[in-house]
């Protein structure tokens, strides 16, 4: 084991990691196991490229936002923890009222521990679906953000790793190696959640995960955010940030397809879909497929709709609801109810639950009304070029696995239909075959600085205050 | 509650809500697809593959199925059909919402269906693989714990487990600490870590810790499975081609007070709190088959008897809880059960006698374990010979009429199948029980088999409690039964069990044993069952308020 690294500047962080032993002896096992997981995993064939990058130094506003051009492969993936609140209580819960944890408490080490990894896991696994589209980029400004999200994710890997080494000893290294060894997608060896195995195979599908997938990554963070275990609750703070540029990508990357679809429907004087693939944009009604699938995909994640565990993590006190603090009621919720969905007689009803019992429904609805506002701004674009069509996001029913609702055929308006109508409509509700294949089509690198592909407008500002035409990739 | 309704354990997979059977000889795949919304009782549903008596009721009648209706099938594989699920064990909620009465007779009913699984692969060469293809825990375990061997999908995530200590204050019900250590030996602190790790333990760490034999990736795992199911069923000797046996359903009235089968009926007098079972041995002319049995087929005697005396059995434990003592009563000429005898062990080695001469055996061991006091009624007219006999042994007394020089004195047999074919959990006879392996006294008794004893014979050999004349014997039966029900049923079926289990141990009287005296004990404990109890409170949210109290 060499002493003379120095860690600060290697790692950047703010857990005095250079004063930390066991720290140190957990990371530097597993720092070269990462090392090799980007390079197998992370991006494809990038190990070469400068890329623009932000780099967080320190968790002042100053010290997370330090561009320069980075190779990827040395990155400086730091630990950061929000600082911390003097005299910390848990709010809510059993324990609600006492101080926060500062270690693991030894009653709640499995659930913690599997909020953590189900969390950690995540993160590799998005880098891991994103890895090809890196050769298809429409810019390379738009090259440079998934690049940014990328690293940043891995960044979130190292936040959770950070907590599994610190805090649950040989357990917390077994699954720290384990979250290096899972594959997006790879049959013998998935990562935890579905959504997570599923391809993003295409631009269109990158922004919408960025948008819709990455949003449920920011409810799942705030609700980590309020925990007990004081922590998670800081690591899971200082993730948000970086989180919110992921979202701000994915939706000013759709609202630019559509500002290019509008354009060339306004030059054309169209809507037929078929001219306008032809002209080389994806037409509307794609995009609203596009937005049914990953929409109903992403609002599973939030898990069953009754669920014992979420009960259990919320009265444990190790994760809260959105925004726990400014919800007007016990933070007890032993006497609440909560409306969920179920099919009864043909009709989609809903009925009471304990709301302890119901708190996945609680963030799912915090996700969709979040998600209404992101595409009420995408209906703008429409509005100003003049253009009636509006995206709507598909009811809550809709193209559901998971839960009371998993195995029930509902229309994208909450109408229950039968098999026979589900199989004749799929088509026109979710990207098919063709619809992909068309996507897929479009797709190519475009490498200049200023140029963009034909199917997307450029963006109102650069990064960082750089011009639309900077080189934000050099490509040696 | 749940006392008014009333369980049927009789179904046939036309009917089934959870199990799916597939056969591809000489494997058969049994695979949970639990529908949850399909509870025996109202009140929970039946998510990730739990269980309910219900559930379990199929599992029994599948297994029966594949005993008798598919001697092709060597090796079953007993998997899941969900996704990533592979059973969650008992349903919490279910458990939750019942009375302790339910609770243990459930927990009886699922014991002696995994060892229905084991008697199946030590005595009729069915060899039993689990294919654990996703999250297994608690009972779900224990069900894989019963097979012969234990296969895990190694997707990084499936895990097995035994989460009963840590997460509901409870032990696992159906022998999961015992075959841990005693069948599968693991060793003793390991298996502590492992019980008390609610996540479980995947992957290599299981293997290693010897909680499987072996674990595979997802994309060979279903091979993996075959090609070990198929090396098992080598080892088998069911045949290939014979002729199945379709099981045909009991034809069980129920009028009131009386339960009637074609060869069974229950009488029950509820002022008495008894239950009069009587079993019947056919004339002649039905004994007839007797010899032809693959004829025969599902119409064979000795498989119909077994067929309604379980059902019996199961219907008054399960939906007549208060009557306590159950009086045992037979029917029919000694000849003509000396002779089904010895049909039955001349041709012990074909596979369809071999199943009901197993199918017997286990539904006396029913009897072993029930909680009822068992008497037998050794009368005018009863036939207590061999295999009828064996009912006599099961029971904890048997009253015998003597009526010395009369032509209608009761006489009872043996057969040689009161000598180990029909083994109890212990491994031994009942004679060998009843004797504590005494061999001067069982040598002395084989040179009885074939011959009929009278009563004062028979009390003088011990193979009867008592031998009343006419005089004393209506009295005094009339007093002991109404002495027996006075008394405490609780203390009863503690006593009752010790005595009955008084000979060796093996595994399954651990499992039993420890099951009525920890785990009944736990069960009840506020610890568990109270306002605040683990049990109560899973799934809440709430915190399980413990009295810290070591006892």
């Amino acid at each position: 084991m060499t002493t003379s690294i120095n860690y600060n500047e290697k790692i950047p962080n703010n857990v005095n990691l250079s004063e930390d032993r066991a720290l140190r002896r957990a990371l530097e096992h597993w720092q070269p196991n990462y090392l090799n997981w980007w390079k197998e995993m992370g991006p494809d064939g990038t190990g070469n490229y400068d890329v623009y990058l932000r780099t967080a130094i320190s968790v002042d506003p100053k010290g997370w936002a330090n561009y320069d051009y980075v190779k990827m492969p040395s990155y400086r993936w730091g630990i950061f923890l929000s600082p911390p609140e003097q005299d910390r209580k848990i709010h809510f819960g059993d324990h609600k009222g006492e101080d926060a944890w500062q270690t693991v408490p030894g009653e709640h080490r499995a659930n913690l521990r599997r909020i953590i990894v189900t969390q950690g896991d995540t993160e590799p696994a998005s880098v891991e679906q994103q890895r090809h589209l890196g050769h298809t980029a429409p810019s390379l400004y738009d090259l440079r953000n998934i690049f940014q999200i990328n690293v940043e994710e891995g960044r979130h890997l190292w936040a959770m790793v950070y907590l599994l080494h610190k805090y649950f000893g040989r357990d917390g290294r077994e699954e720290g190696e384990a979250l290096l060894e899972r594959r997006s997608g790879e049959e013998d060896n998935p990562r935890i959640l579905q959504a997570f195995n599923e391809k993003t195979p295409d631009w269109l599908a990158f922004f919408m995960f960025t948008y819709f997938t990455d949003r449920d990554g920011k409810f799942q963070l705030c609700a980590l955010a309020e925990s007990g275990f004081d922590p998670l609750s800081r690591t899971t703070r200082f993730m948000l940030t970086e989180e919110a540029h992921h979202m701000f990508i994915g939706e000013s990357g759709v609202s630019r397809i559509l500002q290019r679809t509008c354009q060339v429907m306004n030059q054309l004087k169209t809507d037929d879909p078929h001219t306008l693939r032809e002209n080389g944009v994806i037409d509307l009604d794609t995009v609203q497929r596009y937005l049914n699938f990953h929409y109903s995909v992403t609002i599973d994640l939030f898990g069953a709709d009754e669920s014992s565990n979420a009960a259990i993590f919320y009265s444990s006190g190790l994760k809260g609801r959105f925004e726990e603090s400014k919800q007007d009621d016990d933070h007890r919720l032993r006497e609440d109810w909560y409306g969920v969905l179920e099919v009864r007689a043909g009709k989609l009803v809903e009925r009471e639950v304990p709301k302890l019992n119901a708190l996945n429904e609680v963030l799912r609805d915090n996700f969709i009304a979040d998600s209404i506002r992101g595409v009420k701004r995408w209906n703008r674009v429409m509005e100003k070029a003049g253009i009636p069509f509006r995206l709507e996001l598909p009811h809550k029913a809709f193209n559901r696995k998971i839960g009371s609702l998993a195995g029930v055929r509902i229309s994208p308006t909450g109408k229950v239909i039968t098999e026979a109508t589900w199989n004749a409509e799929i088509d026109n509700w979710l990207p098919s075959v063709s619809d992909r294949a068309f996507v897929a089509n479009l797709m190519g690198r475009v490498a200049e600085p200023g140029q963009f592909a034909n199917w997307i407008a450029p963006p109102a500002f650069g990064v960082n205050g750089q011009p639309a035409n900077f080189q934000y990739v050099r490509f040696d | 509650m749940q006392e008014s309704y009333q369980v049927d354990y009789q179904t046939d997979p036309s009917k089934y809500q959870h199990w799916r059977i597939a056969i591809e000889a000489p494997i058969a795949y049994l695979s949970a697809d639990v529908n949850e919304n399909a509870g025996l009782r109202p009140g929970y549903k039946l998510k990730l593959n739990s269980y309910d008596l219900g559930v379990d009721i199929e599992l029994n009648d599948a297994l029966n199925r594949i005993r008798f209706e598919h001697p092709e099938v060597r090796t079953v594989i007993i998997t899941s059909a969900k996704d990533r699920v592979f059973c969650s064990g008992a349903n919490i909620f279910m458990l939750g919402s019942s009375s302790h009465a339910w609770k243990v007779n459930f927990c009886k009913f699922t014991n002696e269906t995994r060892n229905g699984i084991e008697d199946s692969s030590a005595n009729s060469g069915l060899k039993f693989i689990a294919a654990i293809n996703g999250v297994c825990a608690g009972g779900g375990y224990e069900l894989a714990l019963a097979c012969d061997e234990i296969i895990l999908i190694d997707d990084r995530s499936s895990a097995v487990s035994l989460p009963e200590v840590p997460l509901l204050g409870v032990l696992p019900g159906t022998g999961g600490l015992t075959r841990l250590t005693d069948k599968r030996r693991v060793r003793h602190d390991l298996a502590d870590i492992f019980c008390t790790t609610a996540e479980g333990i995947r992957g290599q760490k299981a293997k290693d810790w010897r909680l499987v034999d072996d674990i595979a990736k997802p994309a060979v795992f279903d091979a993996r499975v075959r090609d070990r199911a198929l090396e098992l069923s080598e080892l088998s000797d069911r045949p290939a081609n014979a002729r199945p046996v379709l099981l045909k359903p009991v034809e069980r009235e129920e009028t009131g007070n009386e339960i009637r089968y074609q060869h069974v009926s229950v009488e029950i007098d509820r002022k008495a709190r008894t239950a009069s079972f009587t079993i019947s041995m056919p004339t002649e002319a039905t004994a007839a088959n007797l010899e032809d049995f693959e004829e025969a087929g599902a119409h064979w005697y000795p498989l119909r008897l077994a067929q309604e005396l379980d059902d019996a059995i199961l219907w008054m434990r399960t939906n007549e809880l208060e009557m306590g003592v159950w009086l045992i009563n037979t029917r029919g000429d000694i000849e003509s059960v000396l002779s089904m005898d010895r049909i039955l062990l001349e041709n012990q080695d074909h596979w369809f006698v071999r199943e009901t001469i197993g199918y017997l055996r286990r539904v006396f061991g029913r009897l072993d374990v029930s909680s009822r006091s068992l008497f037998a009624i050794i009368d005018e007219g009863s036939c207590f010979a061999g295999s009828f006999f064996e009912l006599a042994l099961t029971c904890d007394r048997s009253y015998h009429l003597s009526l010395p020089g009369e032509d209608s004195a009761p006489n009872i047999a043996l057969s040689e199948i009161n000598f180990g074919a029909l083994s109890m959990l212990t491994g031994e006879s009942r004679l060998v029980r009843r004797f504590y392996g005494h061999s001067n006294t069982l040598d002395l008794l084989k040179e009885k088999v074939g011959r009929a004893i009278d009563a004062d014979s028979a009390y003088e050999l011990g193979l009867v409690t008592i031998n009343p004349d006419e005089l004393d014997w209506e009295d005094e039966i009339r007093i002991a039964i109404e002495e027996r029900v006075s008394m405490s049923p609780d203390a009863l079926t503690g006593m009752e069990s010790n005595l009955r289990f008084n000979g060796q141990e093996t595994m399954l009287t651990r499992i039993f044993g420890r099951l009525t005296a920890w785990q009944n004990w736990i069960f009840q404990r506020p610890n568990a069952t109270g306002e605040s109890g683990s049990l109560k409170v899973y799934g809440s949210g709430e915190k399980a308020k413990f009295d810290w109290d070591r006892v």
